[in-house]
């Protein structure tokens, strides 16, 4: 009798507790970020299509499905480490055709340019502006660099050209304190 | 117990966490008077002194400017204006090393003092009457930003909107050797005053606390004493600790409130402002002076004068040492600020900017240099010390590993870079620099972050821009379509395409009662079209071997029985073409044929005179030409083996071509599907059929004969569609082999 008791009382637990789950499961769903979100989020989204793709999400699809998470020159091993723990895969370099460079800006020799528009064309974040046969020139606040505008200009009028380092963008370097001789 | 302004009002005092005693050594200079400097053979004077954006150039290159005038303009709210700290002409706009930290390049105007020090006409405000509007324009446009170290515009604290419940006055001075505003308020405890009550008549607070560290006793007695009429000013004496100047810590001193994470004194009711911005706004509001000099303390033992000295803004550091009699050492380092939180100088081209309170000249052993850093032992004294109550030890063990996301949940933002940390340190650690590399790194990244979205949402918007044009560009070609065909439906100008496919439709109509012809008549049609272009073919044969053949051969063929041949007009025309045509030509036979075989007995039909052939054989051969060529080269070829076999049985000529007939269907399913191996088949056909005219015996006719030739002729053409040259060569070949024989034979 003592047997039946205890099944009959633990099995009315068993049974309100898994309603009580089953309730707050349904009620209290969690709405997790879909993984391309996540992935697009990490990248750093310059557009610029180094790694094959036409642009920051169609990788992040990529990503998604199966593809290599070191094609993102301008992410960077920071960008991959992320990617690394986000799709919970071993961390490789940087492919090696696709090299790591400095920051750059796109920058129009305003003197030489035509006016064609090709760079405006080829621009994915919109970040030149001019007109049909007026000088064009970058915004520089908005340029990714992603180097997509250099290849389609005629007359070879567009520069790369590295940020300028400010005061306010300035990282302190611990070893880059000048100590000089003070005379 | 009482209220938190009671236990304010009563003289409470509290206390923050950590804190260090380092050497105050003030009394190097607080006992001296302010010394006036010289005006200066040139003041360099960056266009940005404060935190916050640089304000529009009003003056060009070899303006002559009067003391007083505005350099720059305060065009926005973050910009405060520069202004001539002395009359003189303007040398040059050009980059020059920073008083900063990168000592990187900045936009500086050069100006040559003319010694004249004239002044620009002035207009003293009485605060009492003016609005605070005209206030705060003052405070911005006479430049003043926090003159403490931060260097925030002033104008924008003083402007809150919030409701302040205390104005603090930091005159706290914690750092060692400065002692700045220690003199500013002996010398001028009034006027501070009096800039204290301008930023009461702006602010509203219900009490202002005046902080002072106790190593100031003259300071302190000079501030009671000024404010001795005014009865919610209440100075503070606190204990001497670095870094009580600190403004969360001053905070916590005098109010015990702290500063939520991540906000600003303005959102717990406080606003604080440093003595000596307080001395400033009063010179600006009563005598319209604006910020164009500062207390400078100039200090360390490589000074033979160590003194506090006003100096105008712009003044190069070298100029300041040089007036406290400076004697350079080896290894001699300037520091600009104080020995905690300074940074040294590159160079003493560094001119004194609003922020500027110390300028340290140590000798090596006053201050030595970082010795050999060393691992960190856990001891935790840097986390005593800390003022925020921070983790040092492990901030710097995230900062080594660049570990942003742990830094932050470590709460590296409250760090106030005073250095405690560091100083306290038994390795000699370095931690500040530590936490500053991470701090620049976390900016930049967040930096990178906020363009990454913005990057985004650009090019997304241009996708849709895109996307958006490329609909209405395709809906407008459908309307432009759409239009244009109403247009011509109107005007009438495609009644010839209406007549045309009525003409289509009238002529199929017409051909409609056409089928309903008798079975037998279509079936007479199709063998005569067939004998038609059988006969064609041989023509053609012949044609194709007179091109190709001597003359010999020609004459040969005579007696053969064609008398059809055609003279030069036939066999200038194109052997292709003519091939195709004929291969086209037969294929429409052969399906005729086999439609017969299908619907008719075997009985052969005698051809209807006067039916049309041309018109049907047209028509038919818009079906796949090239593989009923081919099939009906095969069924031809196996016709003349069956012709072959008949032959020796003594059949008539006749019969074979009927015979004939029998087999193709099976053959040609065959070699629609593999033509090259039905070709070869045929191939071997007809070399057997050769073999067997030849082991015929004289007795046969010349018909026979002459099919053999029109076998070989014909088969070939199979081979056409593939190599047409190779096989008409070869067909050449064994036509003249045929002839030769049959010649033989009927000789």
């Amino acid at each position: 009798m003592t047997l039946l008791t205890a099944l009959i009382a633990l099995g009315t637990l068993a049974l309100i507790f898994g309603a009580v789950l089953g309730y707050a499961a349904i009620r209290f769903k969690v709405e997790s970020d879909p993984l391309v979100e996540q992935i697009d989020d990490i990248l750093p989204q310059t557009q610029c299509g180094q790694c094959g793709y036409p642009g920051c999400r169609p990788y992040a699809q990529a990503i998604a499905n199966g593809d290599d998470i070191n094609k993102c020159p301008p992410g960077g091993e920071a960008t991959i480490r992320k990617l690394a723990d986000l799709m919970g895969v071993e961390a490789k370099p940087l492919n090696e055709a696709q090299t790591e460079n400095v920051k750059r800006v796109a920058y129009i020799r305003e003197d030489e340019c035509i006016g064609c528009t090709k760079c405006i064309q080829a621009c994915p974040v919109d970040a030149i502006v001019g007109a049909s046969k007026l000088m064009h020139t970058v915004l520089a606040d908005e340029c990714t660099g992603c180097d997509l505008c250099v290849e389609p200009c005629p007359v070879d009028c567009i520069d790369m050209i590295p940020v300028a380092t400010t005061p306010e963008r300035w990282k302190w370097d611990l070893a880059a304190i000048p100590v000089r001789m003070v005379e | 117990m009482p209220g938190l302004f009671q236990q304010i009002q009563a003289g409470k005092l509290w206390d923050f966490h950590g804190g260090i005693h380092p050497p105050g050594r003030k009394e190097q200079t607080n006992q001296k008077p302010i010394a006036v400097l010289p005006i200066p053979d040139r003041l360099y004077l960056p266009l940005r002194q404060h935190i916050g954006v640089a304000g529009q150039l009003l003056v060009k290159v070899g303006e002559r400017v009067l003391k007083g005038q505005q350099l720059t303009g305060a065009d926005n709210s973050m910009a405060v204006p520069v202004h001539a700290p002395t009359s003189g002409t303007v040398l040059s706009i050009t980059p020059h090393t920073s008083p900063h930290p990168s000592a990187l390049p900045e936009l500086t105007l050069v100006l040559e003092p003319d010694g004249l020090d004239e002044w620009r006409q002035r207009e003293p405000l009485n605060f009492l009457t003016c609005d605070n509007m005209t206030l705060l324009s003052r405070i911005q446009d006479s430049g003043i930003a926090g003159m403490g170290g931060a260097g925030f515009p002033t104008h924008i604290k003083a402007g809150l909107t919030q409701p302040v419940d205390y104005l603090i006055i930091n005159a706290v001075e914690c750092e060692p050797y400065i002692s700045a505003d220690d003199l500013l308020m002996q010398e001028a405890a009034t006027t501070i005053v009096k800039g204290i009550d301008i930023l009461c008549r702006l602010l509203n607070p219900k009490a202002v606390l005046i902080g002072i560290e106790d190593d100031k006793p003259i300071a302190a007695a000079a501030m009671m004493a000024a404010c001795s009429q005014r009865e919610h000013y209440y100075v503070r004496i606190v204990p001497t600790k670095y870094p009580s100047g600190g403004e969360k810590q001053l905070i916590q001193l005098l109010t015990n409130k702290e500063v939520p994470n991540g906000r600003r004194p303005a959102d717990i009711g406080i606003v604080m402002q440093n003595v000596g911005t307080a001395f400033a706004i009063a010179q600006a509001v009563l005598d319209d002076h604006p910020l164009l000099s500062r207390i400078v303390t100039v200090a360390g033992d490589t000074l033979n004068q160590p003194q506090n000295v006003l100096a105008l803004l712009g003044t190069p550091v070298s100029a300041l040492l040089d007036a406290c009699g400076f004697q350079s050492q080896p290894q001699q380092r300037v520091i600009m600020g104080g020995p905690m939180m300074g940074f040294t100088l590159p160079d003493l081209s560094v001119p004194v900017v609003k922020t500027t309170n110390c300028i340290l000249a140590p000798t090596a052993q006053e201050l030595p240099a970082a010795s050999t850093e060393m691992d960190c032992i856990r001891c935790s004294a840097c986390a005593d010390a800390c003022p925020a109550s921070l983790l040092p030890q492990q901030l710097l063990w995230y900062s080594k590993a660049k570990d942003s996301d742990k830094l932050q949940e470590y709460n590296l933002a409250d760090c106030i870079e005073c250095g405690a940390c560091a100083y306290v340190c038994p390795s000699e650690i370095p931690l500040v620099q530590y936490y500053r590399v991470a701090k620049a790194d976390i900016r930049e990244q967040q930096r990178e972050a906020l363009k990454a979205e913005q990057a985004k949402a650009r090019f997304e918007a241009r996708n849709a821009r895109l996307e958006q044009e490329k609909q209405e560009r395709q809906q407008r070609n459908q309307q432009l379509a759409a239009a244009r065909q109403q247009q011509q439906l109107a005007s009438g100008a495609n009644t010839a395409v209406a007549d045309a496919l009525a003409r289509i439709k009238a002529k199929q109509a017409q051909a409609a009662p056409a089928d309903e012809r008798s079975k037998e008549q279509i079936l007479a049609e199709r063998e005569l079209k067939k004998q038609q272009a059988r006969a064609h073919q041989q023509q053609k044969a012949q044609q194709q071997k007179e091109q190709q053949q001597n003359a010999q051969q020609q004459a040969a063929e005579q007696p053969n029985g064609q008398p059809e041949q055609t003279p030069a007009a036939t066999v200038n025309t194109d052997i292709k073409a003519a091939a195709l045509a004929a291969a086209i030509a037969r294929a429409q036979a052969k399906k005729a044929a086999q439609a017969t075989e299908q619907h008719a007995t075997e009985q052969q039909v005698i051809p209807a005179p006067g039916t049309d052939k041309s018109d049907e054989a047209v028509v038919s051969a818009e079906t796949d030409p090239r593989k009923a060529a081919i099939a009906a080269a095969i069924a031809r070829a196996k016709a003349k083996q069956q012709a072959q076999t008949e032959n020796e049985n003594d059949t008539s000529a006749p019969l074979t071509t009927a015979g004939a007939v029998n087999e193709p269907v099976a053959v040609s399913d065959a070699a629609a599907e593999d033509p090259r191996k039905a070709a070869v088949a045929a191939a071997l056909a007809r070399a057997k059929a050769k073999k067997q005219a030849n082991a015929e015996p004289s007795g046969q006719t010349a018909v026979s004969a002459t099919d053999a030739v029109v076998a070989d002729a014909v088969v070939p053409d199979a081979v056409v569609t593939e190599d047409p040259r190779k096989a008409a060569i070869a067909a050449a070949i064994a036509r003249a082999k045929a002839r030769k024989q049959a010649d033989s034979e009927n000789s």
